[in-house]
């Protein structure tokens, strides 16, 4: 430590501002510039997998197909998926990472600066690479996010570009885990224990290595699906003695855990906002970090209830069952963990407590589907209809979306060093709340009533419900241009003070707003105290 | 010729929805399909009465949960001057709310784990019925009878499902859950059903009989119903399979033990499509 402490200091580090112009872009070795461009990227993801959903909600408005051809209808819901999935929202958790974890835990930057940079700029190939498909013979992949073979070894000359962009994808999300991890582990200030460290710190640690667990599998399935196609294995290939199934065995061994990766920092940044604005410590802490463990143990037991339907042996479909009806006991502890937060405190409602309350009621929402689902006899029926689109969509939207949206007003303060405008955020956050609403609560009945998922046209009896969502979906479409707007004024406000908000908990809080470009070249002697040792 | 399809007047559409939202009568909510169907099959109305159960625990669960936090949102509020409590651990509570859950986990799995072994019991079937799916229709295969036959969207929804095809599908009866040739069941039997593909993942959808099982190129995939009133069915393929995924419907018509004979034995007698395939 001390050596390197004196190789900075020959640098006369005090000096070393930001390069100029692009280079301080391409070349960006700074936690916080990098974290700006991951959340940049998946801001503009978000706006592209979105226009997609409204292509398909375009479609989906009235009975017939009036707009699009099926085939392009099945690229569209692909591409949104894997856009949204892997260029919108975890890029957006890895951004906010970037930007507070080493504010939070007291370190002057990430600790593999380099990397960083490398893998936020794959991202741009990657996505590059998967959008160009669209203008590829054959059309981009059509075969679900999922790429079941053999369906999917039907997509043209996309093929191999997906496979690709799905390995630059894997790699950037390792990189980026590693990053973490190291960081969280080796650079926190020396009186941080780990059980002292913030809730959005703990998620985030146990989401890095659910990261770097899974991505290696689903690099693994791709693999097997490049070969079956190119060099004549027969992994997948009935003819050739493969088993289809056994993709999605491996598929949502990846699957699941990536669902809790997308969810599980949602988490950190909800239990971050909440007790701010309680005015409350957060209810129990360890608790909550143990909840979180437990969710992303079980997520590497519970991957076949997305196959219920595959014909699995009666012991399987138990075995899954039940271990996934677990899964409800540490995700309500979290959920009344909040309540508890929340009670007896002093709230007050701007934006960011406004999309964390939001989450909570509808992220439960998602969370009380998600426990229908694990009735095998009734997932049986639940299973490939819009009601599985309504729950995963209850959880993604208003769930890990809205905790970003929250996460970003919370600290957008600190980033830029002025308020953003309070009154456009609250717009923001009521017609985002009502559309989502409006988008995907009808799609439970949908469900119920038998529409299956990924069809571009449907029997006149869904009629009504479609069009409901289809009007919601260009409400929420819609409602995201106040946030760009927002977003491009947000030097305008007022100066933010140090700590934003009436005194909130952590680190991040006791630098100066805007953060300085270095933040903690040296680690922070004292700790401030914990709200509930200040109470103790 | 049919009239040229129009938008319906958005204002009509509007006032319909707020109706129909407004309306609770059991018609009415048959018509809009709110819910699960109740089915025909012993088992379709066993996983009926357990998506309700499990409906019913959430509602109640989501009441107290959000009913606290409403009240919490209300009362604990700022503006009112209220100073903030400091608490941060109740083991009691904490407990509380880790043990219940289990409880009522423990006493959603048994009935649930009972149904399901009941669903996976195919054994001593009345008939067995071969269902291969293709891109984009499905073949059966009646494996008493030795006769076979592929099912196909009927005429009328292929017309009018092309883009931009002219025909209003309000006009079209059945619209895309119509085919030309359904599985035709007796009533009351137990009929199992034996799936695979000859191509892609397909799988096979009657909410009604509350069946749903993926056709799988190279296995051969096992279920079964028996449906317990007579009438028709209808179900969609519920795996993506391509472009035509949406327009590959299934239709089951439950009949008596005569008329189930009779259809048999004309079929194969008349109809040459039907012979042994």
């Amino acid at each position: 430590m001390s050596t390197i402490a004196a190789e900075v200091n020959d640098h006369a580090h005090d000096d070393h501002g930001p390069a100029k112009g692009i280079k301080r872009w391409l070349f960006a070795t700074n936690h916080k510039d990098i974290g700006t461009m991951y959340l940049i990227f998946s801001f503009a993801m978000f706006l592209v997998g979105g226009l997609m959903a409204l292509v398909i909600r375009t479609e989906l408005f009235q009975p017939g197909l009036q707009f699009v051809h099926p085939e392009f209808f099945n690229q569209m819901t692909t591409m949104h998926a894997l856009i949204m999935v892997f260029g919108a929202v975890m890029p957006a958790f890895v951004g906010l990472a970037n930007w507070m974890i080493p504010m939070m835990v007291g370190a002057p930057d990430m600790a593999l600066p380099r990397m960083n940079n490398w893998s936020f700029w794959i991202l741009p190939v990657a996505f590059g690479i998967l959008i160009s498909t669209l203008w590829m013979d054959g059309g981009a992949p059509a075969s679900g996010w999922t790429m079941y073979p053999p369906l999917v070894l039907q997509t043209g000359d996309a093929f191999p570009f997906l496979i690709f962009s799905v390995h630059l994808m894997g790699i950037s999300s390792i990189m980026g885990a590693i990053n973490i991890i190291v960081t969280i582990m080796n650079m926190r200030a020396p009186s941080m224990s780990l059980l002292r460290m913030p809730i959005f710190v703990w998620t985030w640690l146990i989401t890095a290595y659910l990261l770097i667990a899974v991505m290696p599998v689903l690099a693994g399935a791709v693999t097997m699906l490049l070969t079956d196609q190119f060099f004549g294995t027969s992994f997948f290939l009935a003819a050739g003695g493969g088993d289809p199934v056994m993709f999605q065995h491996i598929f949502w061994f990846f699957g699941h855990p990536e669902v809790y990766i997308m969810i599980l920092p949602a988490f950190g940044v909800v239990s971050e906002i909440i007790p701010t604005f309680a005015r409350k410590p957060l209810f129990g802490r360890d608790s909550m970090i143990y909840a979180a463990s437990c969710i992303a143990f079980l997520s590497f037991i519970v991957w076949a209830h997305h196959m219920f339907t595959v014909g699995m042996p009666l012991s399987g479909q138990l075995f899954f069952m039940f271990a996934t009806m677990l899964i409800a006991v540490p995700t309500g502890v979290k959920v009344f963990n909040w309540v508890a937060t929340m009670w007896k405190g002093a709230m007050t409602f701007e934006t960011p407590m406004l999309f964390a309350l939001a989450f909570v009621f509808l992220f439960t929402i998602g969370g009380f589907s998600g426990l229908m689902l694990a009735i095998t006899p009734a997932d049986i029926q639940y299973h490939d209809s819009y009601f599985v689109v309504a729950h995963f969509h209850y959880v993604l939207v208003p769930g890990s979306v809205f905790a970003i949206m929250a996460g970003v007003y919370y600290w957008l303060p600190k980033w830029t060093g002025y308020m953003y405008n309070e009154s456009l955020g609250k717009l923001h956050f009521w017609l985002s709340t009502i559309f989502v609403n409006l988008t995907f609560f009808p799609m439970h009945f949908l469900g119920l009533a038998g529409m299956p998922r990924r069809i571009p046209d449907y029997s006149t009896q869904f009629a009504d419900f479609n069009m409901i969502a289809s009007v919601g979906a260009f409400g929420f479409g819609l409602s995201q241009l106040i946030l760009i707007y927002v977003l491009l004024t947000a030097k305008k406000g007022v100066p933010a003070t140090d700590a934003v908000w009436d005194n909130p908990e952590g680190l991040e809080w006791t630098v100066p707003s805007p953060a300085p470009f270095h933040t903690f070249d040296t680690p922070p002697e004292v700790l401030p105290p914990l709200k509930q040792e200040q109470h103790a | 010729m049919k009239a040229r399809w129009k938008p319906k007047p958005m204002l009509r559409q509007l006032v319909l929805i707020l109706t129909s939202l407004a309306a609770t009568t059991s018609t009415a909510r048959a018509d809009w399909g709110l819910n699960m169907p109740e089915g025909v099959t012993e088992l379709s109305k066993e996983t009926y009465d357990l998506h309700m159960l499990i409906f019913w625990v959430c509602v109640w669960i989501g009441v107290v949960v959000f009913g606290v936090m409403i009240y919490s949102i209300f009362a604990h509020r700022k503006s009112r001057g209220v100073t903030p409590a400091n608490f941060s651990h109740s083991t009691m509570a904490e407990v509380l709310w880790t043990a219940v859950p289990v409880v009522i986990l423990l006493a959603l799995a048994v009935p649930t784990a009972k149904t399901l072994v009941r669903l996976e019991d195919s054994r001593d079937p009345d008939l067995t019925i071969v269902a291969t799916g293709y891109q984009w229709k499905w073949h059966y295969r009646y494996q008493d009878e030795d006769m076979g036959f592929y099912s196909t969207l009927s005429l009328d929804s292929l017309e009018a499902r092309r883009k931009q095809s002219g025909i209003d599908p309000f006009t079209v009866e059945n619209y895309l859950l119509d085919v030309d040739n359904p599985v035709v069941v007796p009533v009351g039997k137990k009929v199992r059903l034996l799936l695979t593909s000859n191509d892609v993942l397909h799988a096979w959808w009657v909410p009604d009989l509350a069946i749903k099982k993926d056709a799988i190129p190279g296995i051969i995939n096992e279920t079964w119903f028996k449906a317990e009133q007579v009438g028709t069915y209808r179900g969609q393929c519920a795996e993506l399979c391509g472009k035509d995924h949406g327009y590959m419907p299934i239709v089951v018509e439950v009949v008596d033990e005569d008329a189930y004979r009779a259809w048999v034995d004309t079929r194969k007698a008349d109809d040459p499509q039907f012979a042994a395939r």
